[in-house]
């Protein structure tokens, strides 16, 4: 423990302290938006739209290359195919009466696909894994401005639509009647896990970040009653998570995405097994 | 409680819902044909039916949530889209998430949703009051902070009935409130729903015949097509007709002793 906080004082560990504030930052987008997405039920589409991202990722790296665009980084690619998706997927859930996973499943692994294909017709060699499961070492500043500017965006929302996103979660047939446009909250809900889905593959990757999205929110949802508390418990556990599992990661010379998604996963599981005890 | 707020002119000429020559299929089965109802101001009617005849699919026509194939809707003089914010709904909770986190009074101010469009959803001091109001109408005044879930189900269905009240609407939708419910908890709701009724007009859909014969004034019969009835005039035929088929009738206004029925014929 001290050895950490002595490497996050030392200026060639800058990478580490850019990986704190980035998780401490992105903690507040993920708790709130995580909490929507466990009381919605809406992990299954979180997770297709964090694994079409990956096509993004693909598809930015291959033009960057092949056409020479220097400022095209993976995160634009990213960021368009999660939107993408969310807005598909979120028609998909409005208007199919059925077959509804199928298609959100074939989006899923459909992306993944498109993604490596890419990754295939790319001259060079890539580190796929660092997308996959997280790298720590690719969080720049510029990282930690999106960030920012995201958990303005999505504190300002919850400020304002908080009653009626709580209507449109819990009811969303009733809330229509109530002259909202529960449709549009609903799509642009989506369009916000997809946008903090794909700033925190930085540090967890594609493949968990669905577990540090949801978990915080589950664990929260056990202990309160009401969206509010839940939330900002939720914002707190994902803080504690992603620090605790950086220090334990560093000081053990292990991965810090897979060590952030243990941390939170046996949490899950401890907090379960002392409430199904405790009833 | 509620005042009213019913327009005098349109009570006296107008209907609550006019539907005229309505068709409804889902694909290319019709679930409804050639709907012609009117319903009058101040109307308590229950909606009656086999399942997949159509009953909720006619109260969705009626809240504007489904488009008829053919046809016209009118609910309050306007098209339901537009009336909507007049008519409070009583869905049935069976498809919402248990664990949901929300209070009693969180789900009663849904209701208020809508009201001030400028406001952004936010709930002044007159929504809390109207929500207030409407749980102490629906008896449940103790219960604002409870989580929802800790409620009974007849007490669920009277918190969705208080959040349709808080919206302050002159026409009350209601789909099976006596679904799920005990005996006891029925009887109150038909005392609360005769009460209401005096303020606005009320359409429900119930399986409980019984029910229905015993505090609405009309039967709305659905079954692909469908027919209104006066309750007087609820007999063995018009059931038969509804249900198509052999059934039993059980009367609730009598009892049995040893000498027959101590009042009216038997259909049925």
């Amino acid at each position: 423990m001290v050895d950490f906080v002595k490497a996050l004082m030392n200026p060639d560990f800058q990478f580490l302290a850019n990986a704190l504030i980035m998780g401490i930052l992105a903690s507040i987008s993920f708790g709130i938006i995580g909490t929507y997405v466990v009381t919605r039920r809406i992990s299954y589409l979180a997770g297709a739209i964090s694994h079409a991202a990956f096509g993004g990722i693909g598809m930015a790296l291959y033009l960057s290359r092949t056409f020479d665009i220097a400022w095209l980084d993976p995160i634009h690619g990213a960021m368009v195919f999660a939107v993408g998706a969310a807005v598909i997927t979120g028609m998909i859930s409005i208007h199919s009466r059925e077959r509804e996973d199928t298609v959100i499943g074939a989006i899923w692994s459909v992306g993944m696909a498109m993604g490596i294909v890419f990754i295939d017709m790319t001259p060079g060699y890539f580190e796929l894994s660092s997308f996959l499961f997280g790298d720590i070492l690719l969080i720049s500043s510029n990282d930690i401005v999106l960030i920012t500017i995201l958990d303005v965006v999505i504190l300002g929302t919850v400020m304002l639509c908080y009653n009626p996103l709580l209507a449109v979660c819990f009811d969303d047939e009733y809330a229509m009647l109530r002259g909202i446009n529960a449709h549009g909250y609903y799509i642009f809900l989506l369009c916000l896990t997809a946008v903090t889905v794909v700033l925190m593959v930085r540090i967890v990757g594609i493949v968990m970040v669905i577990a540090l999205l949801t978990l915080p929110a589950a664990i929260a949802g056990k202990m309160t009653k009401r969206m509010l508390p839940m939330m900002s418990l939720a914002v707190f556990l994902c803080m504690l998570f992603d620090t605790a599992g950086l220090a334990v990661s560093f000081v053990n010379g292990i991965s810090t995405g897979p060590t952030i998604i243990l941390i939170a996963g046996i949490s899950y599981l401890a907090v379960m097994i002392f409430y199904r005890i405790r009833n | 409680m509620h005042e009213l707020k019913t327009d005098h002119d349109e009570l006296k000429t107008g209907y609550a819902a006019v539907l005229e020559n309505l068709f409804f299929s889902y694909g290319d089965r019709e679930v409804l044909q050639d709907v012609n109802l009117k319903i009058s101001h101040g109307e308590f009617a229950t909606i009656v039916g086999p399942n997949g005849g159509g009953k909720t699919t006619l109260l969705k026509l009626l809240l504007g949530l489904l488009k008829p194939v053919k046809g016209n809707v009118k609910v309050l003089g306007q098209s339901p889209s537009k009336s909507r914010m007049k008519v409070g709904y009583m869905p049935q909770y069976s498809h919402l998430d248990v664990k949901f986190p929300v209070s009693v009074m969180d789900v009663v101010l849904m209701g208020r949703l809508g009201k001030n469009p400028w406001g952004w959803g936010r709930y002044k001091g007159e929504d809390r009051m109207a929500a207030a109001r409407a749980l102490e109408e629906v008896n449940l005044v103790q219960f604002g902070d409870t989580h929802f879930n800790e409620l009974s189900g007849g007490q669920k269905q009277r918190v969705f009935i208080a959040r349709a009240l808080c919206g302050d609407p002159q026409m009350l939708l209601l789909d099976e409130p006596t679904s799920n419910i005990d005996q006891e908890s029925e009887q109150s709701l038909f005392m609360l729903l005769k009460e209401l009724n005096k303020k606005m007009t009320i359409l429900l859909v119930s399986h409980d015949l019984g029910f229905a014969s015993k505090v609405v004034k009309s039967v709305i019969c659905v079954n692909r097509k469908v027919v209104i009835h006066p309750t007087t005039e609820m007999d063995g035929t018009v059931i038969k007709d509804i249900y198509g088929g052999d059934f039993r009738m059980i009367r609730h206004d009598h009892r049995c002793c040893e000498l027959g029925h101590e009042q009216g014929d038997f259909h049925g």
